[in-house]
C-alpha cells in the first residue's frame, strides 16, 4: 500500500514538473531514516537484524535530479554504523565508507548527509559498517530525471533482491574462516562419482577428480555461501511479493541486487524483458528473455504483461541452490506456476584460468552450457556462462550500450592492472595478492583517465565496485561503452574497464561480495588533485544529461 | 617475519578480550577464532575395555599468525585413569597456499609421570584433500619423537561423511619411565561415518577404531596385562563452532 502510494506522489511530482510551470525548480528534500534492530521473518525463518525506519529492507528513497538532499541518519544501534549511497556521484565526505570517507556514524549520534543529486535512475544504499548489510540495513534510491525519460511506462516497482542468511553476516566470517567449505552443500559427493563415471567412463572421471584434487580446488564453488532464503523486497518465495499492474500496461522494474554474495538469474516466464538501464545509466534497449544481476548492480526493465492472469518473478541463484520469487498480477492474491531450477553448475578448467579450450570427457553443464553463442565476459568452455532456460535470449555485458554517453570518449592516459586474487581453502581474498590491511592505496591524478585491467585468478566471480566515479565498461562499443558502478569480473576472464578521475577525495574499491571485501579484496582510492575543497555543494561531474 | 610481528599486538588484544565476549562492538575484525572436536567418542573394546576419547583444537588469531591449543586423552572407564592425555598451545603460521608451520609445548599428564616437550609441526591439506598434520617433540628427558595423522573425508552426501584416518607414532629413542619404546611404537587407523545433524556444530557418529603397539612399547604394554592390538567400537560426534 505504502509502495503506491509513493508512486502516486511521484507520479504527481513528475505530472507538476512536466506542466512546465516550474521548469527550474531546485527542491531541497529532507529525509530521515533512522538505524533500527528489526526482525526479519523470511517465511522460512525469523531473524533479528538491522533496518532503517523500523524495517527491513528499509524505504524507497525517491529523489529528484537537481534536488538538494538533507538526510539525517539516527544510529539507534548499539554500535558505529554508516550509511552508503552506492552509484551516487557526490562529495567524498558524504559517501559514507568509515575511516575512508568520515569515522561513521556513533552509537546515538545523528549525521546530516547533505549533496546535490546529479544523476538520475535506480540505485540503493546501506550500510558500510561490518557485516550490517547482510544483517539487513540496505534500502533502495530512484531518482527521477529533470526531462523527460526516453522510454514510456505507467507504473514502476523497485524489485529489490537479497540472500537472507538465518547466521549473522559476523557468524558467518568466522565459520568461512574455520572451513572455507562450511557453507557448501552442493560438494561433490560418491554418488556423483558413480552417476559421472557412468556418464563419461572411469578414466575421465577420476583424471577430472584428480585435476580438481591437485589444485585443492572444488569445481562446485560456484557459491560460498548457500543456506539462504532469497527475498524480494523483503519476501522470501512463500510470502511472494506482489506488483500489481492493469494488462497491457507498461511496467517498469528496477531490479537491484543487494545480496551479500548471491548473482541471481532473473526471468519472467511468459514475458520479454526489455532492458533500458543498467547501474542507472539508460542504455540502448535490448530485449532478453533472461539476465543475470550481479551484486549491488542495477538494472531498469520494461515489461509489458498483456493477459489477466499472473506472471512469476523467478531469480534463480547463479549456483541454483535457491529461488527469490515474486509475482506481477492483476489483482493481489494470485500467482503463477514456480519454474524448476536449473541443473546446478559446475566450474571447469576453464573457469580456473587453464586454457584447456574444449572440456575433454567432462561435460557437467551440458543441459545450460552448451548451445548458446561464447559470451566473452565467461571465459571459454565455463561451466557458469548463463543461457536462457527458455532457450531465449540471455543478457550478455555486450548487449549493454549507453544510450548517452557520459563522457567524451578519449584515450586512456594510462592502465593499472588489478589481479584478483585468493586463497580459498584459507578464506583470504586480496587485490595483486595483498590484502586491504598490508596494502597502499592507489594514487589516481585528478584529470586522467585510468584504464583498469581486472584479471580474475581466482574461481569465483567478482562484482568490483568504485565508488565515487563511473567505471565505463569496455564491451567493445567504443564511445557506446555503458558506464556502471559494479562490474562483474568471471573467473578466468580479463575484464577493462575506464574511469574518467573526476572527483577529488579518497574513495573505496572492492568486490562487493561481502566477505571478499571484508577478507582484503578492498583497496583505498586516493584522488589527488583537482579543485582543492572538494565543496560539499558543488560537483559538476559526470552528469547525466 | 614482519608480518606477524605486525599482527602480534593484536593478537595478545584478541587474547585478553577472550573471556568477556560480550563487547564486540571494538573487537578487531581481523581476528578470528575456532573450536573443534574431532573426535569425541566412548570407546567400545573387543575385551571389554571402555574408554572416553577426545581430540580437538581451538585456535585465535589472525590470517599470519593463530594461537592453538591441541588436546587429546583417552580415559579408561574402568579403572578411571586417562591412559593418554596431552595437550599443547603452538603458534602458528601459513609458510605456502596450503601449508603451516607451529611451534610451542607440549605437557602430557596421563596416569604414571608426565613429560613436557617443545614442539614444532606441519599441518595442511595435501594433494588429492589429504588433511595432514605431522610433530616433532623433544622431551625435556631429551628424548626425540614424532607422529603424523592423515585423515581424508568421502562425502556420501553432502550430510554424510565416511572418514577414514590414521595416526602413527615414532619415538627416536626410548623413554622407559612412560612406556614408550623406540621405533614405531602405535598405529591407530579410524573409520568413522558421521552425520551433520545441525550445520556443522554438531555430527554424530558412529565407528571403528584398531590400536596396535609395536616392538618395545608393545612388551611395555603386555607387561601390564593389556593387549598389544585392539579393535573398538566407537560412538560419539564431532563438535564445531
Amino acid at each position: 500500500m505504502r509502495k503506491s502510494l509513493m508512486r502516486v506522489f511521484s507520479l504527481g511530482l513528475m505530472a507538476s514538473m512536466s506542466t512546465a510551470l516550474l521548469p527550474v525548480l531546485t527542491f531541497a528534500g529532507t529525509y530521515n531514516l533512522t538505524v533500527d534492530k528489526v526482525l526479519i521473518d523470511t517465511g522460512d525463518f525469523t531473524k533479528e537484524g538491522i533496518g532503517y525506519n523500523g524495517k527491513s529492507p528499509g524505504p524507497i528513497l525517491r529523489f529528484n535530479e537537481g534536488e538538494e538532499v538533507t538526510i539525517n541518519v539516527t544510529n539507534n544501534l548499539e554500535e558505529t554504523t554508516s550509511i552508503h549511497w552506492h552509484g551516487l556521484i557526490l562529495p567524498y565526505q558524504m559517501d559514507g565508507v568509515p575511516k575512508i570517507s568520515y569515522p561513521g556514524i556513533e552509537p546515538g549520534e545523528t549525521f546530516t548527509y547533505k549533496f546535490p543529486i546529479v544523476q538520475t535512475g535506480t540505485y540503493w544504499f546501506h550500510s558500510h559498517s561490518g557485516f550490517q548489510e547482510p544483517d539487513g540495513a540496505y534500502g533502495s534510491i530512484v531518482i527521477d530525471p529533470k526531462k523527460r525519460k526516453p522510454f514510456r511506462f505507467d507504473r514502476d516497482y523497485v524489485v529489490q533482491f537479497t540472500d537472507k542468511h538465518p547466521h549473522s553476516g559476523k557468524r558467518i566470517m568466522r565459520n568461512l574462516k574455520m572451513a572455507s567449505d562450511y557453507y557448501n552443500r552442493q560438494q561433490q559427493t560418491l554418488g556423483d562419482f558413480l552417476s559421472d563415471v557412468n556418464k563419461n567412463g572411469f578414466e575421465a572421471t577420476v583424471s577430472d577428480r584428480l585435476d580438481w584434487g591437485s589444485m585443492r580446488m572444488m569445481a562446485t564453488d560456484v557459491e560460498d555461501v548457500q543456506g539462504f532464503t532469497p527475498l524480494i523486497n523483503g519476501k522470501g518465495p512463500e510470502q511472494n511479493w506482489t506488483g500489481i499492474f492493469n494488462p497491457k500496461e507498461r511496467v517498469l522494474l528496477r531490479l537491484i541486487n543487494s545480496s551479500a554474495m548471491t548473482y541471481f538469474d532473473v526471468r519472467i516466464p511468459g514475458l520479454k524483458m526489455t532492458v533500458v538501464a543498467s547501474d542507472g545509466n539508460y542504455v540502448q534497449p535490448v530485449t532478453v528473455d533472461e539476465l543475470r544481476i550481479g551484486v549491488a548492480e542495477t538494472y531498469d526493465v520494461l515489461v509489458r504483461p498483456k493477459d489477466d492472469k499472473a506472471y512469476t518473478i523467478f531469480g534463480a541463484s547463479m549456483g541454483q541452490t535457491a529461488y527469490a520469487r515474486g509475482t506481477l498480477a492483476p489483482r493481489d492474491g494470485m500467482s503463477a506456476d514456480i519454474p524448476e531450477m536449473s541443473i546446478r553448475p559446475l566450474l571447469t578448467m576453464a573457469d580456473m584460468g587453464m586454457d584447456h579450450g574444449t572440456m575433454e570427457g567432462m561435460d557437467h553443464s551440458s543441459m545450460r552450457g552448451m548451445g548458446s553463442k561464447e559470451d566473452k565476459f565467461y571465459a571459454k568452455g565455463s561451466g557458469i556462462a548463463p543461457t536462457a532456460a527458455n532457450g531465449g535470449k540471455f543478457l550478455s555485458y555486450v548487449d549493454l550500450k549507453a544510450q548517452k554517453p557520459l563522457y567524451k570518449e578519449r584515450e586512456a592516459t594510462r592502465e593499472i592492472e588489478l589481479r584478483l586474487t585468493g586463497n580459498m581453502e584459507r578464506y583470504i581474498w586480496s587485490i595483486n595478492g595483498v590484502k586491504y590491511e598490508d596494502a597502499d592505496p592507489i594514487k589516481l591524478q585528478y584529470g586522467e583517465r585510468v584504464r583498469f585491467k581486472f584479471v580474475n585468478e581466482t574461481m569465483m566471480t567478482h562484482p568490483m565496485h568504485l565508488h565515487g566515479m563511473w567505471s565505463i565498461l569496455d564491451v567493445g562499443a567504443g564511445k557506446w561503452n555503458p558506464a556502471k558502478h559494479t562490474i562483474s569480473v568471471a573467473p578466468g576472464t580479463t575484464v577493462y574497464s575506464e574511469t574518467e578521475v573526476d572527483a577529488t577525495g579518497q574513495w573505496a574499491f572492492h568486490c562487493h561480495l561481502s566477505y571478499h571485501a571484508d577478507a582484503g579484496m578492498f583497496r583505498k582510492v586516493v584522488v589527488e588533485g583537482g579543485p582543492k575543497t572538494a565543496s560539499l555543494t558543488t560537483t559538476g561531474k559526470g552528469v547525466p544529461q | 617475519m614482519r608480518k606477524i610481528i605486525k599482527h602480534f599486538p593484536s593478537i595478545l588484544f584478541s587474547l585478553a578480550l577472550l573471556t568477556p565476549f560480550t563487547s564486540h562492538a571494538e573487537e578487531p575484525a581481523n581476528i578470528f577464532y575456532g573450536f573443534q572436536m574431532e573426535e569425541f567418542e566412548y570407546r567400545y573394546g573387543e575385551s571389554g575395555e571402555e574408554l572416553f576419547a577426545f581430540d580437538g583444537d581451538a585456535f585465535i588469531g589472525s590470517d599470519e599468525l593463530k594461537l592453538r591449543w591441541e588436546g587429546d586423552g583417552e580415559f579408561d572407564l574402568n579403572i578411571e585413569k586417562f591412559e593418554t592425555l596431552s595437550n599443547q598451545l603452538s603458534l602458528q603460521t601459513p609458510v605456502s597456499d596450503f601449508w603451516d608451520i607451529k611451534g610451542g609445548v607440549r605437557y602430557t599428564s596421563p596416569q604414571g609421570p608426565d613429560r613436557w616437550y617443545v614442539a614444532v609441526g606441519l599441518s595442511g591439506l595435501a594433494p588429492q584433500w589429504f588433511e595432514i598434520d605431522t610433530q616433532l617433540y623433544l622431551s625435556e628427558k631429551g628424548k626425540l619423537s614424532a607422529d603424523l595423522d592423515v585423515e581424508y573425508s568421502v562425502l556420501l552426501t553432502n550430510y554424510l561423511t565416511l572418514t577414514p584416518s590414521a595416526t602413527v607414532d615414532v619415538a627416536f629413542s626410548s623413554d622407559r619411565e612412560i612406556g614408550v619404546g623406540s621405533g614405531v611404537n602405535s598405529v591407530e587407523a579410524g573409520l568413522r561415518l558421521s552425520y551433520d545433524v545441525w550445520d556443522r556444530i554438531f555430527s554424530p557418529y558412529v565407528g571403528v577404531v584398531y590400536e596396535r603397539k609395536f616392538g618395545q612399547t608393545a612388551n611395555f604394554v603386555e607387561a601390564e596385562g593389556e593387549s598389544a592390538d585392539i579393535w573398538y567400537a566407537v560412538i560419539g560426534a564431532k563438535l564445531m563452532f
